[in-house]
C-alpha cells in the first residue's frame, strides 16, 4: 500500500517537473511553473522520507535525525544564500547550486560503492561480481559525471565572480582528453573488477581534475554555455541515481534536465554563434585571441565626449537606443538607467533598449535586471527588432557592452567572434559608449567601433556616469 | 523522456534562458531523493556512509531549495513589472 502511494507521489513529481519546465518556457506562466515544480519536488521528497521501503527487506528508512538535520541545514543555507544574492550575481549562484547537485550525485556514488564493496568482502564470488556489475557501471558513471559537474561549476562560479583567472597552457586540450580517457578506462576496469575499490577514489580525483581543467581555459563570455552544459551533466548524474535505485522521479527529473539542458546549451551557442565543440575545447579564451590582440594593428584615436555634450545630444534627439551590457550589471546601474529613460521620455525623446541575446553574463540576464528597475517590457527590443531601428536612431548609448556591438563579428573573418550576431549600432547617427576604460571586453579583443568617427567615449563607472548624465539632462 | 525534454524547451524565448536554466537546475536537485535513500539505508555504525550521506543530503537540499528560490526571485522581477504596468 505504502509503495503504491509512493509511486503516485513520484508520478505527481514527474508530471509537475514536465509541466513546470513547460510553463517556465513561457513568460506568462513561468513563475507558476516554477512553483508547481517546487511543489512536486516537495511531494516527491516527503514521499521518499515517509513511504520508501527497502525493496529487499521491506524496512522503512531510518536515521531520520540525520536526514532531517541535513534537510534543515541545506534548506536554511540555501534559502538565505538565494535570498541575499544580488541580481547581478545570479549566474554565479546558479552555477554554485548546480555544483552542489553534482557533488550530491558523486557522494551518493561513493556511499553506494562503499556499501557494495562491503558486501563484496563478505560474499566474494564470481556470480556475485557479475550480478553487481551493472550497478557498478552506473555508480562509476554517476561519480564521473557528478564530479566533473561539481568541479567545473565551482570553477565557473569562481570565474564569474572574478576569483579565478583564465588559465591555459599548450597541450591542455590533449591533457584533458588523456585525463578523461584514463578516468573512463579506470572506470571500465572497475566495472570488470569491482574488488579494486581504491580505483574509485582515483576516478574521483581524475574526474575532479578534469572538471577543473575543462572549465579553466574557457573565457568569461562562454561561461553561460558552460554552466548550462554542466547543468545538463548534473541532470544526467541524477538520472544515473535514478537507475541505481530504479527511482522513477529521479529518472524523469534527471533525463528531463539532461535533455532540456543540452538543448538549452545548443540554443545559447546559437545565440552567440559558437559551436559547442569550439566552446568545449576551450579555444575561445586561449590562443586564438591572444594572437588577434598582439596582431592588432594601430587602431587610431578615439574621441571623448563631455557629460554636458552627451546630455545635449540625447535631449535633442528624437530617438535614443540604450544598449545595456555587463558594465551596467556590475555597476548596478539599472535604476539610474531607468531614471534617465524616464527623464528623456518626458522631454519627448523616444527611448528604447536594445537587448542582445547574450548581453550581460547570461541570456536574459539584462531583461531580468531591467525588469527589476521597472523598465517596461515593451521598451525592450530584441536584436532583430533593434537592428531594424538603428538606421533611424539618433543616439545609441552603450552602457558597458562591448563584444555584442563589435563590428568585427561582421567584417573581420579572422576575429574570434566572427559570425556572432551583433547589434548593428554603427548604423545609428551618433554613438556614445560608456566604459570604464579602453580595455577590451570579455572575448579579449579590440573593438573597432570605438575608433569610428561617429563614436564618442564617456569613461567611468556606469552608475556614476548615468547619474551625472541624468542631472545634466535635467538642466538642459 | 529525452524527447519530452526537447519538446518542452524547444520554443523558449531567449529572455527566459536564464530562469529556465535555473529552474532546470532546481529540478535536477531530485538527486536529493537518492541522498535520502542512501542515508536512510545506511547502517547506523557505518560512519563513512553516514557522514558522506549527510553531506549529500545537505548539498542536495541546497541545490533544490536554492535553485527554486533563485528562480522564483528572477521571475518575480518579470511579474512585478507586469503588474505595476497594468
Amino acid at each position: 500500500m505504502d509503495l503504491n502511494l509512493l509511486t503516485i507521489c513520484y508520478l505527481i513529481g514527474s508530471v509537475t517537473f514536465i509541466l513546470g519546465l513547460k510553463m517556465l518556457s513561457n513568460p506568462a506562466t513561468a513563475r507558476r511553473g516554477n512553483l508547481i515544480a517546487a511543489a512536486g519536488m516537495l511531494i516527491a521528497i516527503g514521499g521518499t522520507i515517509f513511504l520508501y521501503r527497502n525493496t529487499e527487506t521491506g524496512d522503512h528508512l531510518h536515521n531520520y535525525a540525520w536526514i532531517f538535520g541535513g534537510l534543515l541545514i541545506g534548506g536554511v543555507i540555501g534559502t538565505l544564500a538565494a535570498r541575499k544574492v544580488k541580481m547581478t550575481a545570479m549566474p554565479e549562484m546558479v552555477s554554485l547550486f548546480n555544483g552542489m547537485g553534482g557533488a550530491c550525485a558523486a557522494l551518493i556514488s561513493l556511499v553506494e560503492f562503499n556499501h557494495l564493496s562491503r558486501e563484496l568482502y563478505s560474499n566474494y564470488s564470481a556470480e556475485y561480481i557479475s550480478s553487481i556489475q551493472p550497478t557498478v557501471l552506473i555508480i562509476v558513471l554517476g561519480l564521473i559525471i557528478g564530479s566533473v559537474s561539481f568541479a567545473g561549476s565551482i570553477i565557473a562560479w569562481g570565474k564569474l565572480n572574478g576569483k579565478v583567472k583564465d588559465f591555459s597552457f599548450t597541450g591542455q586540450n590533449i591533457l584533458n582528453l588523456i585525463i578523461l580517457a584514463v578516468a573512463l578506462g579506470a572506470g571500465a576496469f572497475l566495472v570488470i573488477h569491482p574488488e579494486h575499490n581504491f580505483l574509485l577514489y582515483a576516478i574521483l580525483a581524475l574526474a575532479l581534475t578534469y572538471g577543473v581543467l575543462f572549465v579553466m581555459p574557457i573565457g568569461g563570455a562562454d561561461m553561460p554555455v558552460v554552466i548550462s552544459l554542466l547543468n545538463s551533466f548534473t541532470g544526467v548524474a541524477a538520472a544515473c541515481g535514478g537507475f541505481l535505485y530504479n527511482n522513477k522521479v529521479m529518472l524523469t527529473g534527471g533525463i528531463l534536465v539532461g535533455a532540456a539542458g543540452t538543448l538549452l546549451t545548443i540554443l545559447m551557442c546559437k545565440a552567440m554563434n559558437r559551436s559547442l565543440i569550439n566552446v568545449l575545447v576551450g579555444s575561445f579564451g586561449g590562443s586564438n585571441n591572444s594572437a588577434s590582440i598582439s596582431g592588432g594593428k594601430d587602431q587610431g584615436n578615439y574621441k571623448e565626449i563631455s557629460l554636458s555634450d552627451a546630455a545635449m545630444l540625447m535631449s535633442y534627439a528624437t530617438k535614443v537606443m540604450i544598449v545595456p551590457g555587463y558594465g551596467l550589471a556590475v555597476a548596478q546601474a539599472q535604476h539610474a538607467c531607468h531614471e534617465l529613460e524616464k527623464v528623456l521620455t518626458e522631454k519627448g525623446v523616444e527611448v528604447n533598449y536594445a537587448i542582445h541575446p547574450v548581453a550581460g553574463r547570461m541570456p536574459g540576464h539584462m531583461n531580468v535586471l531591467l525588469a527589476e528597475a521597472d523598465v517596461s517590457y515593451e521598451k525592450l527590443e530584441d536584436m532583430e527588432q533593434a537592428n531594424d531601428e538603428f538606421k533611424t536612431t539618433d543616439v545609441v548609448l552603450i552602457l558597458g557592452a562591448n563584444d555584442v556591438v563589435n563590428p568585427a563579428a561582421k567584417n573581420d573573418p579572422d576575429s574570434p567572434i566572427y559570425g556572432m550576431p551583433i547589434l548593428e549600432v554603427e548604423l545609428a547617427k551618433n554613438i556614445i559608449v560608456n566604459k570604464r576604460s579602453m580595455k577590451p571586453g570579455y572575448a579579449g579583443i579590440e573593438n573597432d567601433l570605438f575608433f569610428q568617427p561617429k563614436t564618442s567615449m564617456l569613461f567611468g563607472d556606469a552608475k556614476k556616469v548615468l547619474q551625472d548624465l541624468l542631472n545634466e539632462v535635467k538642466n538642459v | 523522456m529525452i524527447f519530452v525534454g526537447i519538446e518542452v524547451i524547444g520554443r523558449v524565448p531567449s529572455v527566459l534562458h536564464t530562469p529556465l536554466m535555473s529552474g532546470a537546475n532546481a529540478i535536477h536537485g531530485v538527486v536529493i531523493i537518492g541522498a535520502i535513500i542512501v542515508m536512510g539505508k545506511a547502517e547506523t555504525d557505518n560512519y563513512l556512509a553516514l557522514i558522506l550521506g549527510f553531506l549529500a543530503v545537505i548539498l542536495g537540499t541546497l541545490n533544490v531549495v536554492g535553485g527554486f528560490v533563485v528562480t522564483d526571485r528572477m521571475l518575480e522581477m518579470f511579474s512585478s513589472k507586469k503588474n505595476s504596468k497594468k
